[in-house]
């Protein structure tokens, strides 16, 4: 019924050479978000016209018909008092668990995920595939393959939205947010910057082109043979001397790095923290603030020497020493 | 009509020494403590920025009709809409009922000679008076581009543009925000006349005490949020950029536990001014009192705890979410029992449609759709989607502008004879509210279609696709334009032309209706005595003076 009218708006609309009512439905999740959607208009839409109506019909039958009328009193009665807080509060709890229940499947990625990396700087997306290619305000993906992209930003806050999968996560400065989409539509489809970010912020936008697996491959092939993130992640950590302490048998001034992705870690605080894409960060930036035991706090910080896809590449790296020593075993 | 109410009501004996003409001179107004006096000084600044905030919109929505900007480069737009929303807040939306209308009308509605600190109460003028001249002085000197939210690291550490200075004139007024909220309190807990009880004040008051509650609580937040921010910009103290050791999100966290509270210091006054003009026009007493009375309250302490639904996609845990999306949809009740009661209190009523009514039908229609698109941004899984949209700007254009400013528009024209003495041609000031009706919702409706399509908010440029929609919000706003100059004309007119209006032209209840208009600089010629509850109309004997 609803597809039905949908696809009637977008026929009448299209007739018009306007917009259709809704933006392209091209991701997993995209219809959930849509269904929702209508279903909050349609309760706006009832309750308007509900209160419309009464107001309009009360406007007519109750004018004042001479300027001495009295109005006759009438007394607050609890029965409607509680039934117009029940019924609205009821909607709510239906909304609330609804669209909680989506929130909750959108904020988890499935673990078949492919890693994408986006960097937002004024005025541009830099998104980096892990096997090494590169692209400024584009992104080419797969159809039916989910996409997790991690998101930081080298300057100000701002906001990776794709209005056709219905995502939208910021990008902040010093942290690592991400979000995920399983594109079911091949095509081209905006990408925009929703937060606020300075003098071209309305320019911070991008593609997204969801191609058919033999495209997307014949793009792989085409494109600049680059090395992954990792390998490049590996020559950096030569390069910066991160090898000479990290000795991978442990045996260095600092621990070994091999295993260690995804693995609970507890600090000389005291605190216990899962080694994620954030601590590495830190462990990078700020070392003596996430310090492990038995080793002298004596690492220097990182802090302005690299960039942040140089960072993202060394955490690549370690990332990748952890599902090596899995291999391993 | 409005003939009628004029002949009926004129009384020429009794316009002798008022607060207008008790004193002359410009000193006479800038050395007063009177309440009236204040609230029109209030008025007078208030409409001046609401001016310039108005400026700064046409120019953005004339921009807007081309996809690359008809007007002005992206740089001056930035600074357009970071004008309009400062100035609009800050300095128009914030202070506009409690500073103009609370000021003149709470002493008179509960019977007191004056408000509890008079001399406070014209400290808070001149802060307020600095706080605007901070806020010019940036924009002549090239205006702020951080938006009105001043999210850091850009307003810290990136915008090149006089961001101290204006956030200066925000922290300033802010404290006349703190004093007037104090000053209210006071007033009403210790200044009403005998026989005035909590249970009966006029919902207008029960709305000032919810909003002065939150200008004492929230206000002190935002002080500390922007002074904190000038620390960073001045002196490049870790705060909020993570680059120098601060955190981006906590400047938002505390923006927000000020900002989210900010909208209902903007929408409670004028649901008390509904509340007083649903009543004095369909001549009934308004339908469950206490309701009304302790959902202003209600909104008033949940405002408090629905600060993260700003911030559903900045990357706070999953778990938070779920915590702000069910609170917001809490503070939504309250809301909605207020729309309800309205309703019913025109049951049986006998209703008449002189402007001022008209502006409070249109209130409750669009604070129904505001109020209802709310319940878009509390879902998670759509807010996720439409955060950051032209959806959101559209559903905070309906709350505060359909909402916040047609109420306030309704209770100048209902009090504008009590304040000047003097009536306005009612058939214009009917006329302006159509067209105010209509150039709002032209204005805003497309952007509810724009945001679910995808727009972001705050562009400069824009695709193509968006051009049509953006075209007939434009086409709106000129409308809109026409509905404010309107009132601005032939009040002005009226206030040395208008009939004498008489104590009491609309046969309301409330004890403002029964002193002289304008009233004199005590108030009231004998202290008056309350013996009856609020909005009395079924006892009409005592109601036309």
């Amino acid at each position: 019924m609803i597809g039905l009218a949908q696809i009637g708006l977008h026929n009448a609309a299209a007739a018009l050479g306007l917009m259709p009512f809704a933006p392209p439905d091209a991701s997993s999740i995209a219809g959930d978000v849509d269904r929702l959607y209508y279903l909050l208009t349609g309760i706006t839409v009832f309750f308007s016209v509900l209160i419309f109506s009464i107001i309009f019909y009360f406007m007519i039958k109750y004018r004042r018909r001479s300027e001495d009328e009295v109005a006759p009193e009438t007394h607050t009665s609890m029965a409607l008092e509680l039934t117009w807080t029940i019924i609205p509060s009821l909607i709510c709890v239906v909304l609330f668990v609804w669209a909680s229940a989506l929130y909750v499947q959108e904020s988890r990625p499935p673990a078949s995920a492919t890693e994408i990396f986006a960097i937002g700087k004024q005025w541009m997306w830099h998104l980096q595939h892990p096997e090494g290619p590169r692209e400024i305000n584009e992104l080419h993906v797969p159809v039916g393959v989910p996409v997790k992209i991690t998101l930081t930003s080298q300057d100000v806050i701002h906001d990776f939205f794709v209005p056709a999968f219905r995502v939208k996560k910021d990008a902040l400065p010093g942290r690592y947010t991400s979000l995920w989409f399983d594109p079911t539509e091949v095509g081209k489809y905006h990408l925009f910057c929703a937060q606020y970010c300075g003098t071209n912020h309305g320019d911070m936008t991008g593609w997204i082109y969801v191609m058919s697996p033999k495209d997307y491959a014949a793009w792989l092939a085409n494109g600049e043979k680059t090395e992954s993130m990792a390998q490049q992640g590996e020559h950096l950590f030569t390069q910066y001397g991160c090898i000479e302490c990290h000795v991978a048998s442990g045996s260095g001034r600092g621990p070994s790095l091999v295993g260690l992705y995804g693995q609970p870690e507890k600090l000389a605080s005291g605190e216990m923290r899962v080694v994620d894409e954030t601590l590495i960060r830190q462990a990078i930036l700020v070392p003596n603030s996430v310090h492990v035991p038995s080793y002298q706090p004596i690492m220097p910080t990182y802090q302005g020497q690299l960039t942040e896809e140089q960072i993202l590449d060394l955490i690549a790296y370690v990332k990748s020493l952890g599902s090596q020593e899995r291999n391993g075993k | 009509m409005s003939t009628a109410i004029a002949d009926v009501h004129h009384d020429p004996v009794e316009s002798n020494v008022n607060y207008l003409n008790a004193s002359y001179g410009i000193k006479s107004w800038l050395f007063t403590v009177d309440h009236k006096r204040i609230g029109l000084m209030y008025l007078a600044v208030i409409t001046f920025m609401f001016t310039i905030g108005g400026v700064a919109a046409t120019l953005m929505r004339l921009n807007l009709i081309e996809p690359q900007g008809a007007l002005v480069e992206p740089e001056t737009y930035n600074k357009l809409f970071s004008t309009h929303g400062i100035i609009m807040v800050f300095f128009f939306l914030v202070p506009s009922i409690p500073a103009t209308l609370g000021n003149f009308l709470i002493p008179l509605m509960i019977g007191a000679r004056d408000v509890a600190f008079p001399k406070l109460n014209l400290l808070s003028w001149y802060l307020f008076v600095t706080g605007c001249c901070f806020a010019m002085f940036a924009i002549l000197s090239g205006g702020v581009d951080t938006g009105w939210t001043f999210y850091p690291p850009y307003s810290s550490l990136y915008s090149h543009t006089p961001v101290v200075i204006m956030a200066l004139g925000v922290f300033i007024a802010g404290f006349s925000s703190i004093l007037t909220g104090v000053n209210f309190v006071v007033t009403i807990h210790k200044m009403r006349a005998p026989g005035m009880t909590w249970f009966r004040l006029p919902l207008f008051i029960w709305a000032m005490y919810a909003t002065s509650l939150i200008f004492i609580l929230g206000t002190p937040v935002i002080a500390i949020t922007l002074f904190l921010l000038g620390l960073e910009r001045l002196f490049h103290v870790g705060i909020f950029d993570p680059a120098i050791g601060g955190d981006p999100l906590l400047f938002q966290h505390m923006f927000w536990f000020y900002s989210h509270p900010a909208v209902y210091i903007m929408i409670l006054p004028s649901m008390g001014v509904v509340s007083e003009l649903i009543t004095a026009f369909s001549r009934k007493k308004i339908f469950g009192y206490s309701f009304i009375a302790f959902s202003s309250l209600a909104i008033a302490v949940i405002s408090f705890i629905v600060w993260g639904h700003h911030m559903f996609v900045t990357g706070q845990s999953v778990y938070a979410g779920l915590v702000f999306s069910v609170l917001s949809f809490i503070v939504a009740i309250p809301s909605a029992i207020k729309v309800f009661n309205w309703t019913a209190t025109l049951y049986k009523g006998s209703i008449s449609y002189e402007a001022p009514m008209l502006y409070a039908l249109g209130f409750i229609g669009l604070f129904t759709i505001g109020g209802l698109t709310g319940l878009f941004l509390a879902s998670l899984a759509t807010d996720v989607h439409l955060n950051g949209t032209y959806f959101v700007v559209a559903h905070f254009h309906y709350i505060m502008v359909g909402g916040a400013l047609m109420g306030y528009l309704g209770g100048i024209h209902f009090w504008w004879p009590k304040i000047t003495g003097r009536l306005y041609p009612d058939m214009w000031a009917r006329i302006a509210a159509a067209v105010v009706f209509i150039g709002f919702n032209l204005t805003f409706f497309p952007q509810f279609v724009v945001g679910y399509w995808g727009m972001p908010r705050r562009y400069a440029v824009y695709p193509a696709e968006f051009q049509f929609l953006n075209i007939m919000s434009s086409a709106g706003a000129s409308v809109l334009a026409v509905g404010y100059v309107i009132p601005l004309i032939y009040l002005t007119w009226s206030m040395r032309y208008g009939p004498p209006a008489g104590r009491n032209p609309w046969g309301a209840k409330g004890l403002e209706w029964t002193t002289l208009s304008p009233p004199p600089t005590e108030n009231f010629d004998v202290p008056p005595i309350v013996t009856e509850d609020a909005y009395n109309y079924a006892h009409a004997e005592a109601s036309h003076v």
